[in-house]
């Protein structure tokens, strides 16, 4: 379980310098047209790496600052997540009798509809290709399951004598809830939030390769698979490197997530 | 049971309400409206596009006359599609979109519920093995990597299937999209089996049974089956929910005329009764297929049944 934990973090650290430091690996960049290599296969002579797609853009380039964009997303969709689920689950928990049962309630609800419908109406709120809308957009609908965890946590925290004691000495709902509750759900709340950006990811890709997401000039994942499967006929290299790269980045974030999560549930092995 | 089963039914009302409630009052608030083209439409036109579509009265006014048309069964007139009901439009699709969710659903289930027994029984095999990592791949790999992948392989280089397009009745169209479908079901669905299976397989009364000396298969099938479905049966009802959205990215995908295609071209649009339409119709299909699901749970495991 240990290996596959550093294997996953070193291709983590190594996708995400690769993408950082893609503007000084290619002499070209993700917007511009090369009237020589249209629709060119990967060469080391013309320097597109990864080859060109249909209007002599380089996919190096491109590839890159989509995935500079998918770890964006991901992550800060995840943290927007995190918090609304940490706030949502720590309050129903602590508040408890009807307020919690209101709030899972719509938790309930909001859950048994199915999200990539609530991911594609709240998209079409925000003028199209506004990065930071998407990311709230999609953190939005990723909260669900954290505040279930948080709430539970909660619950059984509640009782604990710590909190009495702060009760007692007069400290007020909203600070016990920030000193006390939050510091000890943060472990759990950790390995969650690392399963959850790799489903950010997706719902991002997923979104632009409906064409509701990242828009031209840029790419994203999505929008370049989207793309590449338009040309897999004459070119599959558009639709392969675009592929490749966002399995590897899911697989990486899972493999992560899951072995932290079950170290969690059982630390000593 | 009658009266559980009931009430639960009756419980789909107010969920469905807040259903249609949100996405109504989301959708409006989307800036943009279906009449809204490169050229601006004459003022007076507008004024009566408007006008008979409803679109000038209160937004409270429309969101209750469309309640009451959905409640009548009607969804509205499309905004876009000029002339057709939205009730048409999803009807004519619905049968594609079916046929391969379905389609899917089944080969999830004859697949990945034995792949999971077997990877449980000879869990220390390199076959076991070999699976549960593939599996891995399955369920972490969204329809619009598979899709397009598989195309290219089993219909470009290897010209096994067709890739686009759809003829009623040539199966040779359905093939690549039920399994880019089913795909990550049967993964998620092999891990499911395979762990509760395991943990079925180490409790007291298999150990009992296999010291009676049962054979292998009735061991497995009679006696650890059911118990380990268990957990299968509860995801049955998020899978439906996964196959339903998951037919809109292999519609695309496969250029099949299924009606998962009127959500995205609805959203870009602004076709405000389509998208409606829409949700509503899989909305329904998710909560029935939950609903379901945990029926059928109480079914199978009489301790969760209400006495």
């Amino acid at each position: 379980m240990k290996g596959r934990m550093r294997a996953a973090l070193i291709v983590l650290v190594l996708l995400a310098g690769l993408a950082l430091a893609a503007p000084w690996l290619t002499p070209y960049p993700h917007d511009t047209l090369d009237w020589q290599h249209q629709a060119s296969p990967p060469s080391i002579e013309s320097m597109h790496w990864l080859g060109t797609d249909r209007l002599g853009r380089d996919l190096f380039a491109r590839g890159m600052q989509a995935m500079r964009v998918s770890l964006l997303i991901g992550v800060l969709a995840a943290l927007v997540s995190v918090c609304i689920g940490v706030a949502w689950g720590a309050a129903a928990g602590y508040v408890g009798g009807r307020v919690d049962a209101a709030m899972m309630r719509f938790v309930d609800i909001v859950y048994a509809l199915p999200y990539i419908f609530i991911v594609i109406i709240l998209s079409t709120l925000f003028p199209r290709g506004s990065i930071a809308a998407l990311f709230i957009a999609i953190g939005a609908v990723g909260w669900l399951t954290m505040a279930r965890i948080v709430r539970g946590q909660t619950l059984s925290l509640r009782r604990r004598e710590f909190v009495d004691a702060a009760i007692a000495s007069g400290v007020r709902t909203p600070a016990i809830l920030w000193r006390h509750i939050v510091p000890n759900v943060a472990v759990p709340v950790i390995a969650y939030a690392t399963l959850n950006i790799p489903q950010m990811i997706l719902f991002e890709s997923f979104l632009s390769f409906l064409g509701l997401g990242v828009q031209e000039p840029f790419a994203s994942l999505g929008s370049l698979i989207s793309e590449g499967a338009q040309e897999m006929e004459s070119s599959p290299w558009m639709l392969l490197v675009p592929a490749a790269l966002l399995t590897t980045l899911l697989v990486a974030f899972n493999v992560l997530g899951e072995s932290l999560r079950a170290m969690l549930e059982s630390p000593h092995e | 049971m009658l009266i559980y089963a009931l009430r639960r039914i009756a419980g789909l009302v107010p969920t469905l309400f807040v259903l249609v409630t949100l996405s109504f009052f989301i959708i409006r608030l989307a800036p943009g409206g279906p009449f809204d083209q490169e050229q601006a439409l004459p003022p007076a036109i507008r004024a009566n596009l408007d006008a008979a579509y409803g679109l000038d009265q209160p937004l409270l006014t429309q969101y209750g006359r469309y309640l009451s048309d959905v409640v009548r069964g009607d969804l509205g007139p499309s905004f876009r599609f000029k002339d057709f009901r939205v009730t048409e439009l999803i009807a004519a699709g619905l049968p594609v979109s079916l046929t391969i969710g379905f389609a899917a659903m089944l080969l999830a289930l004859l697949a990945g519920v034995p792949l999971g027994a077997y990877a449980a029984w000879r869990a220390d095999s390199w076959a076991a093995r070999a699976l549960m990592n593939f599996s891995l791949l399955g369920v972490v790999l969204p329809a619009y990597v598979v899709g397009p992948v598989l195309a290219l392989v089993f219909g470009i280089y290897w010209p096994l299937f067709r890739v686009a397009g759809y003829e009623p009745g040539d199966a040779s169209f359905l093939v690549l999209p039920v399994i880019t479908l089913a795909l990550p079901v049967i993964a998620y669905l092999a891990q499911l089996t395979r762990s509760s299976m395991q943990e079925v397989l180490q409790s007291n009364y298999i150990r009992t049974a296999r010291a009676k000396g049962l054979s292998a298969p009735v061991l497995l099938f009679r006696h650890a089956l059911r118990p380990a479905l268990l957990p299968v049966v509860s995801y049955l009802g998020p899978a439906v929910a996964f196959v339903l959205t998951g037919s809109l990215v292999v519609e695309t995908v496969f250029g099949l005329p299924g009606s998962g295609r009127y959500l995205v071209q609805g959203a870009l649009n602004r076709d405000y009764t389509l998208v409606m339409g829409m949700i509503i119709v899989y909305g329904v299909f998710t909560l029935v297929c939950n609903l379901v699901a945990d029926l059928l749970y109480g079914w199978l495991d009489p301790r969760v049944r209400p006495g």
